[in-house]
């Protein structure tokens, strides 16, 4: 159970308190309703771009890492699909300088020419180093591409192409912190070694005279259901063959989300799950496989991934792979394996509670998603699922005509 | 209210930091138990050590491979059971095998210990090393391999070990196809009888106990005198440094980034410049914002991010610089490192950045030390070394007093360009 407060400031700000007085430090946690799903597909990658330019100075303040470090302070900030997170730890006693910092950047960016010239850069960088210069890197953008047709999830965060960060201007900077880093699109999480009342007078002391802003009201195009299999041959200078399956699943706050979750670690949780049993162990087909979610807001992919042991042939392994997913349409599994999943969230969500900065992170996502109480119920929500479900949701998802696949072959001839 | 100024600050050197003390009891059997409690979490950190890691193996790779396949199946159980088993009461059971040492580490809720203590009894005591679980190991771990040999950075982090530490030396050997061919059960078994032993064992205890832990881990691991070895000898390893010093190596002719790195050896923990080595090496390149992250990175867009590191190794350490560059600009990155470099010993560090860089670092052990499974983790370093509590607050002291003569002293000793091997692989 993790306690908190929660008010709203006059210009929409929304706030939440986690006081935990074990701890002698404070995490301040800011996150804005806006992702990579919210851009223009031809300007793709401006959401994370931003956030790199949040680091920029702000209207006030030339240098914000600078004082923070000072307050002995640490920060950094994630950039998804869905949304934009920035946090910071401190020593309590120190609390203010925090408000101070993430404050007068929610007021207004120094919107420096310098800076978007540099981020550019830093971020083309980052770009090449994840999914260029990696062997298989660009297989999410292959992926994301072929799976969705009309939802923005069809480009990663880092953008498109380099060519769309390399023409970011800063009128569209400067736009975009207008449209969506306002008080009405944000929600403040403070936690640690402090008070509710404190946290009061502090966030109307810093944020309460921040213009409210126009609330972004999100309307993203729906992705219509898919009605046939799709799938793309890719040959690239990677060492070994590699297969990609994904398929549609649900929105986050969709009941049958939970069900798919836990089919994901009946596949891939572990070394007893059954991808990696009868596909690495026994049958021997694969060096490596995997089943993941990236528990997006909008309905997401479950994805099967695996690096084929040489010599073995792509349409076997593919045959393997399907022989599993045909098991659990046709059988429904034991009690035991849906109690051993369910054991494994339980206790995953309680090491994740161990941490402050987790805690602040996930009451900021729950508030954004409807309600941070949200977070003390989300156990009982897999709790729910029987194997029933894990069987009626198997037969939905893993439907052919669902399926998104990418043979990616190793080609050293290139 | 002026938004222009900054809120008043607690001064870093005001932090009265105390590492809490462990609870220690010894098993029947003698093996020491460390213990630090905190009864309001639902969750427990149990993890046995070993001095089992690369330094005391006399065939490449027989240290990681005996870590890794202990868990794998044992003279009653296959991996599937055990796996199964332990998975089953959502705990998680890793290992991991370092230099020096090698570690096996059990998270779990409280009330699921008692379940599964044995099954740790049984992987660490029973293990059946079978000759289809090493082939799959190999098979498996020769694919990883040829993937990440294809990564500019995995490549370079290779290379300069080499150079720094010697090819034979265990800080300098890497894996290889070769080494993992050779392995074999019979050497697995006889590196495992030899050193996971009831005399190497330490163990490290976190978070909420159950009542009957003592109880619990005398059954498990303190009853007897498994695998009764005698007492180990620490083998004396020579280091063998490369002759020169600048390497440039082409890894994938369409690369378009460079793993640029510049490094140096270092004296160890227990040398008296190594705390303060620390403190130069953050404002050089430990945080975000460090000499080499603003020039580099926030000046000059060269790369995502350039970091420097002083390595824990026993016993010798050194200096490394590391980033990924654009291919373009790795000759220019290099350069702008040695001026860091030379600005460090031509200049004192300006009291406003050194008084910044000790309330970071203290600020950031604040939060290191947050938490009964944090703390454990400090204490486990301290004893694996010899060290007491005494090591570390002079290190606190040490963050907290150097001054920038000492600073440009230390850098005049350390920070020559000539001094250090640089690598580009492409």
């Amino acid at each position: 159970m993790i306690h908190y407060n929660k008010f709203t400031l006059d210009n929409g700000l929304r706030v939440v308190v986690h006081e935990d007085h074990t701890t002698p430090m404070a995490v301040v946690n800011v996150l804005y309703d806006v992702g990579a799903r919210d851009e223009d597909p031809e300007r793709t990658g401006f959401a994370h771009l931003f956030e790199h330019l949040m680091f920029g100075g702000s209207i006030n303040i030339p240098d914000y890492d600078e004082p923070l470090q000072m307050a002995g302070g640490e920060n950094n900030a994630f950039t998804t699909n869905d949304l934009t997170n920035y946090y910071i730890q401190l020593p309590a006693e120190n609390i203010e300088t925090a408000f101070w910092l993430e404050s007068d950047r929610m007021l207004s960016l120094a919107f420096g020419e310098k800076s978007l010239d540099v981020q550019r850069k830093v971020v083309c960088e980052e770009f090449k180093e994840h999914y260029i210069n990696k062997p298989y890197g660009d297989v999410w953008h292959k992926m994301r591409e072929l799976a969705y047709s009309t939802h923005p999830y069809r480009w990663m965060t880092i953008g498109k192409e380099l060519s769309h960060i390399e023409t970011a201007s800063l009128q569209d900077v400067q736009a975009f912190f207008f449209k969506y880093y306002r008080p009405v699109n944000a929600i403040l999480v403070v936690g640690g070694n402090v008070t509710t009342a404190q946290v009061k007078v502090l966030a109307e002391k810093w944020f309460g005279d921040i213009p409210s802003g126009e609330k972004y009201v999100r309307r993203l195009p729906l992705e219509p259901a898919q009605t046939a299999p799709h799938k793309l041959e890719v040959k690239a200078n990677v060492p070994l063959d590699a297969l990609y399956k994904c398929y549609h699943i649900y929105p986050r706050l969709d009941k049958r989300y939970y069900a798919a979750d836990l089919i994901s670690d009946i596949l891939g949780g572990g070394s007893s799950s059954r991808l990696h049993q009868t596909l690495v162990k026994e049958k021997k087909l694969f060096s490596n496989i995997e089943c993941y979610h990236f528990g997006s807001i909008d309905a997401g992919l479950l994805t099967i991934e695996g690096k084929l042991v040489k010599g073995v042939k792509m349409k076997d392994a593919e045959k393997a792979v399907q022989e599993e997913l045909n098991k659990l349409q046709q059988t429904v599994i034991p009690e035991r394996e849906l109690q051993k999943v369910k054991n494994r969230v339980e206790s995953m969500l309680a090491f994740e509670d161990m941490s402050l900065l987790n805690r602040a992170n996930n009451l900021a996502f729950y508030e954004l998603l409807g309600d941070a109480s949200l977070m003390n119920t989300e156990f009982d929500n897999y709790e729910a699922v029987t194997t029933a479900n894990i069987h009626e949701e198997a037969g939905i998802i893993f439907n052919e005509n669902n399926s998104n696949t990418i043979y990616y072959y190793a080609d050293n001839h290139l | 209210m002026n938004r222009k100024i900054a809120p008043a600050i607690k001064d870093a050197v005001e932090f009265d930091i105390k590492l809490k003390p462990y609870e220690k009891f010894t098993l029947d059997n003698g093996i020491p138990v460390y213990v630090i409690k905190n009864d309001e979490q639902d969750t427990l950190q149990l993890e046995l050590v070993f001095p089992a890691g690369s330094w005391y193996e006399q065939e490449n790779m027989v240290a990681a491979a005996t870590n890794f396949l202990m868990k794998n199946g044992s003279s009653q159980h296959s991996a599937l059971e055990i796996n199964e088993s332990i998975e089953y009461y959502g705990a998680y059971l890793n290992r991991n095998s370092y230099h020096e040492n090698a570690t096996y580490t059990l998270h779990c809720l409280t009330r699921h210990a008692e379940n599964l203590l044995p099954l740790l009894q049984e992987v660490i005591q029973d293990p059946a090393f079978s000759a289809e679980e090493l082939a799959i190991y190999q098979q498996n771990m020769k694919q990883r391999l040829a993937v990440n040999l294809q990564k500019c950075d995995f490549v370079a982090n290779r290379y300069i070990d080499r150079y720094l530490f010697g090819e034979f030396h265990p800080y300098g050997r890497v894996s290889s196809m070769e080494a993992y061919d050779a392995l074999q059960p019979e050497s697995l078994r006889a590196f495992y009888y030899k050193h996971y032993t009831y005399s190497n064992c330490k163990i490290f205890v976190a978070g909420h106990l159950p009542e009957n832990m003592p109880d619990l881990l005398n059954r498990c691991f303190g009853s007897t005198r498994w695998n009764d070895g005698g007492h180990l000898l620490r083998p004396e390893l020579p280091i063998q440094t490369a002759d020169e010093r600048k390497y440039r190596i082409f890894n994938d002719e369409n690369g378009v980034q460079g793993a640029v790195r510049v490094a140096r050896h270092f004296p160890n923990r227990y040398h008296p410049d190594f705390p303060k080595m620390m403190v130069l090496n953050t404002i050089l390149g430990g945080y975000f914002g460090s000499r080499l992250m603003s020039n580099i990175r926030e000046e000059k867009g060269y790369t995502y991010g350039i970091h420097s590191q002083l390595y824990n190794f026993r016993q010798v350490s050194a200096l490394n610089i590391h980033t990924e560059a654009g291919r373009d600009v790795c000759e220019a990155t290099i350069e702008e490192i040695y001026k860091e470099l030379l600005r460090l010993q031509n200049e004192p560090v300006p009291a406003e950045e050194l008084s910044l860089v000790r309330n970071y670092m203290i600020g950031s052990i604040l939060g290191d030390l947050d938490g009964a499974f944090h703390v454990i983790q400090r204490w486990k370093s301290l004893i694996l070394n010899d060290l007491d509590e005494n090591y570390f607050h002079n290190n606190i002291n040490v963050i907290k007093t150097i001054t920038a003569e000492e600073l440009q002293h230390l850098a005049k000793q350390y920070l020559s360009p000539a001094e250090f091997y640089e690598l580009v692989v492409i």
